[in-house]
């Protein structure tokens, strides 16, 4: 058995240890948001936070990750209360077909956890690794520089908006 | 059941036991039947849809339980739900949130054929638009009766009809179960479009939210009870055989349940997703392959496609042949543009759930044609098309046809070697890149002369292409069919019928010239797997007939947008450009060095969505990629039912457009497809989007709607390749732009 915490739940599994860490969170922990795209690390459909940082969860055994706290996008919010880029990709109506979206989603939260107020550059050069087919790109980029400044107010404001995990 | 309507699904499923129950409401009656055949002319006249599925209960249902609308289109990431949804609460005079939407589903909507050629507003749109307008006058006229005020006195809110001093009746308690069992007019008292109040408004997105909580909103998030994996073992390279495979070892693996082998189909299943996957891979390792070097030599493929056959398709005459006119000309140039295949390039792979029980097989799909899809793999399980059941259900954006129904083949074929259990097939990344259906080669030769005033004298246009459609059909376009042991093997190839048409779509230009020949050189022979790619032949043709215009121009010293807008008459086509050209600051351009501006202008089909755009570019010396610094468009899709969603499209289509543009070429040696990853297949990322891209909608409130979603596509490129000539003074013909050309121009 292998102990994650995901989303802030403890957890065990039982997967082989070199299972990548994508199939125990799709398959076995039954969570959607990360996507197999390639398989190879090279479209980001599938990133999570693994300690905070983005990574490409179908090339990362989970027999690596015991112990370590992992974010996927069902750990930043619900309808009932969103966080803050789930909020700002629905007002930016920063989606397509969206099945980029939950990996995009999950490399701008790293991206503002280490950095609360990005330029576009930034931001463009953050989620270089991810892919998307549909073209929404400039709007993600809105999305994501929205997040940042609702978050910023929170912050003035006292209250933490960034997602509830993670 | 894990659709991810999950109110609609749930019920839907439990109600009919999973079995196929296929609504009364799809067939006319039986005493309709002979109405039917006497009415059949008055039906070519029906709006959209309505022509083949005329019954208003096919479309809208009303009862206690709500207002239920019932489209053939699916949702592909373009918005059309949120569309939809609109048109029907204009008509009905409800809120958007009062309507539940079916979408493609062969036990509970109209046959509405494939969700493609930007036709799904046109088609489903504007059926639900009149079905939802002669419910309302029929449950007004039931009101009138029952109220005993006349009608004319009655308004309809908030899903009742009203009379003056406030008392009302709701919908459902005007209505039985067969009110609507009727069939629809050719005339509808369709609501004034001077006071829209949920049309023309960029009401949000309703399959957003499942998107950005993780919930299920995708095939592949489908789970359901009992539910197994499976990988196919695809073949090395077209029409590699099988020649042998050792499967003990395999069935020893952790996990596995069974190894499919049906002649050269190999397939695994295994309990989890991953040990589908890893078994796969031991599968693929002990099976030993037959290959032919089928393919051509990719450095001579556009002599290849002049030298073989091909089929003249007459695209467009007008007046005296050119020859006799060539002597007039002050000015003739000539040109010829290149273009390799392009992928769909979906991020998720292809992906479909089966379930083959008792008799019956479901499959939850991708598709964008439930009915044809049915029909397909009835054909291939060997089934009457009764005892089959599509449901669609949202993928990755597919951008045409790309491995959706090859997925669905791969489940049902697999699933009924597994009786009574749900199998779910997902492609690897190398499956879709290899085996999906590209967007064909093309070449087209252009030449044009002006006359002494500066006005296009004659035009002679010629593009080579393959088919832009094999879709299926039957069982015979599926893939997975041309390996079993006993194959089938795809059907001769044909061009699609004018006016779309498909190589030659959009090879006529809108321009006004008094002499020209257009003419669509159909090559049947296609060595690579190709089909409807986004737009069609429209990518390519707008891209060569726009760059040939800017050649003109600048022949003649003119400015590209006067010079366009002095060979155009429509009214709609002079408003986009236009629009754009003073969005954009055009006249007041200043360039900069290294920078320039392209434009571009097409009408979808020369029957749909008009579109201008102009493009600002930079190129840096030794740099193989230009910069797209800003885009201005301007789109006419006649009633703009939801403005933001028209937007998106757009944006999308032109990013998408400028990847195919400046990146894409499918990749490959005598015998395999070598683009097999993004790695060797790369598409545009976030440091080469445009800066800036802004669209203006031109709305056109009670016109038809003409389609958005492929209108962008050539002009897109057009513009873009306009822009690096200016930039660069460099003419690129040859598709993609991108690369070594570029680099060594001397962005002056």
């Amino acid at each position: 058995m292998i102990r994650l915490i995901v989303n802030g739940r403890p957890v065990e599994v039982d997967d082989e240890p070199s299972t990548p860490l994508l199939y125990v969170l799709r398959d076995t922990l039954e969570l959607n948001g990360a996507k197999f795209g390639c398989g190879l690390g090279q479209c980001g459909a599938c990133t999570v936070l693994v300690e905070g940082a983005a990574v490409f969860s179908c090339v990362v055994p989970v027999g690596d990750l015991a112990g370590q706290r992992i974010t996927t996008v069902e750990g930043l919010g619900t309808r009932e209360r969103p966080g803050a880029l789930q909020q700002a990709f629905i007002e930016e109506q920063a989606a397509q077909c969206g099945y980029c979206t939950a990996g995009m989603i999950m490399r701008a939260q790293a991206l503002l956890e280490r950095n609360a107020s990005p330029t576009d550059e930034e931001i463009r050069a953050a989620l270089e690794p991810n892919l998307c087919r549909c073209g929404t790109h400039l709007r993600i980029v809105r999305a994501v520089r929205r997040a940042a400044e609702a978050r910023q107010r929170a912050v003035a404001s006292g209250v933490s908006s960034l997602g509830r995990a993670g | 059941m894990g659709v991810p309507d999950m109110k609609v699904s749930r019920r839907a499923v439990l109600s009919t036991g999973g079995a196929l129950v296929v609504s009364f409401a799809l067939a006319p009656s039986l005493a309709g039947a002979a109405a039917r055949s006497a009415g059949r002319a008055a039906e070519r006249s029906l709006p959209g849809s309505l022509g083949s599925t005329p019954m208003l209960d096919a479309w809208l249902r009303i009862d206690a339980g709500g207002i239920t609308v019932f489209t053939g289109k699916a949702e592909l990431g373009q918005g059309i739900k949120t569309a939809l949804i609109q048109v029907a609460a204009e008509e009905l005079a409800v809120q958007p949130q009062a309507i539940t939407l079916v979408t493609a589903d062969t036990a509970r909507t109209p046959d509405e054929g494939y969700t493609a050629g930007s036709l799904s507003m046109e088609d489903s749109g504007t059926a639900i638009m009149n079905a939802a307008a002669q419910a309302r006058e029929i449950m007004m006229r039931l009101a009138s009766e029952r109220l005993r005020q006349p009608r004319g006195e009655l308004t309809a809110a908030q899903g009742a009809v009203i009379a003056p001093g406030g008392r009302r009746i709701a919908y459902a308690d005007l209505l039985s179960a067969r009110t609507l069992h009727v069939r629809a007019e050719p005339r509808a008292p369709l609501g004034n479009p001077a006071h829209r109040r949920v049309m023309g408004r960029s009401w949000p997105r309703v399959d957003i939210p499942a998107k950005v909580f993780g919930e299920r909103a995708f095939v592949q998030d489908l789970r359901l009870a009992d539910m197994v994996h499976a990988r196919v073992v695809r073949p090395p390279s077209y029409g590699a055989r099988l020649r042998s495979v050792e499967t003990a070892p395999i069935l020893r693996l952790p996990g596995v349940l069974s190894v499919v082998r049906n002649g050269s189909y190999l397939a695994v299943v295994a309990r989890r997703e991953y040990q589908a996957i890893v078994a796969m891979e031991a599968l693929s390792g002990a099976a030993s392959w037959e290959e032919t070097a089928s393919l051509p030599h990719q450095s001579r493929l556009f002599a290849d496609l002049l030298a073989w056959p091909s089929r003249d398709v007459p695209v467009g005459r007008r007046g005296r042949p050119p020859s006799l006119r060539r002597s007039h000309a002050a000015t003739m140039l000539e040109a010829e543009y290149r273009r390799g295949y392009l992928m769909h390039g979906s991020i998720g792979p292809s992906c479909a759930v089966a379930l083959f029980d008792h008799g019956v097989l479901t499959v939850w799909t991708q598709t964008q044609g439930v009915y044809p899809l049915r029909s397909a793999l009835a054909g291939l399980i060997g089934l009457p098309e009764s005892r089959v059941r599509c449901i669609q259900v949202e993928g990755a954006g597919c951008y045409g046809h790309n491995g959706a129904d090859d997925a669905a083949a791969d489940a049902a074929l697999i699933a009924k070697q597994v009786p009574g259990r749900p199998v779910r097939v997902q492609w690897m990344r190398a499956d879709e890149h290899k085996w999906e259906p590209y967007g064909p080669v093309m070449l087209a030769r252009v030449r044009g002369a002006l006359d002494a005033a500066g006005h296009i004298a004659w035009w002679q246009y010629q593009v080579w292409s393959n088919t832009h459609s094999t879709r299926p059909g039957g069982a015979r376009e599926l893939m997975p069919a041309w390996y079993l042991e006993r194959p089938l093997s795809p059907p001769a190839p044909s061009p699609l019928p004018l006016p779309a048409g498909g190589g030659d779509r959009n090879a006529l230009p809108l321009y006004r010239i008094p002499s020209l020949r257009v003419d669509y050189r159909f090559v049947p022979k296609m060595p690579l797997r190709v089909s409807a790619l986004r737009s069609l032949g429209a990518h390519f043709n707008v891209f060569a007939i726009e760059s040939f215009m800017d050649e003109l121009a600048r022949a003649g010293k003119f400015d590209p947008v006067e010079f366009r807008l002095r060979h155009l008459d429509d009214p709609r086509a002079l408003a986009v450009i236009r629009t754009v050209a003073e969005r954009f600051g055009w006249r007041a351009y200043r360039r900069l060095a290294g920078c320039g501006k392209g434009f571009a202008f097409a009408r979808y089909k020369n029957l749909a969505a008009y579109l201008a755009i102009a493009v600002e570019v930079s190129v840096d010396r030794g740099e193989p990629m230009p910069r797209v610094l800003r885009v201005v468009a301007a789109v006419d899709s006649g009633e703009a039912v939801n403005p933001d969603g028209i937007r998106n499209q757009i944006e999308g289509g032109i990013i998408q457009a400028f990847s195919w543009t400046l990146l894409e070429s499918v990749k490959f040696d005598r015998t395999r497809i070598t683009s097999r990853d993004w790695a060797s297949y790369p598409i545009l990322r976030f440091s080469a989007v445009p800066r800036s891209v802004e669209v203006v909608v031109l709305n056109r409130p009670g016109q038809p709607f003409l389609g958005t979603g492929e209108a962008a596509q050539g002009p897109a490129a057009g513009a873009l390749a306009n822009a690096l000539a200016d930039a660069a003074g460099l003419r690129l013909q040859d598709l993609p732009l991108s690369g070594d050309r570029i680099k060594g121009a001397m962005g002056s």
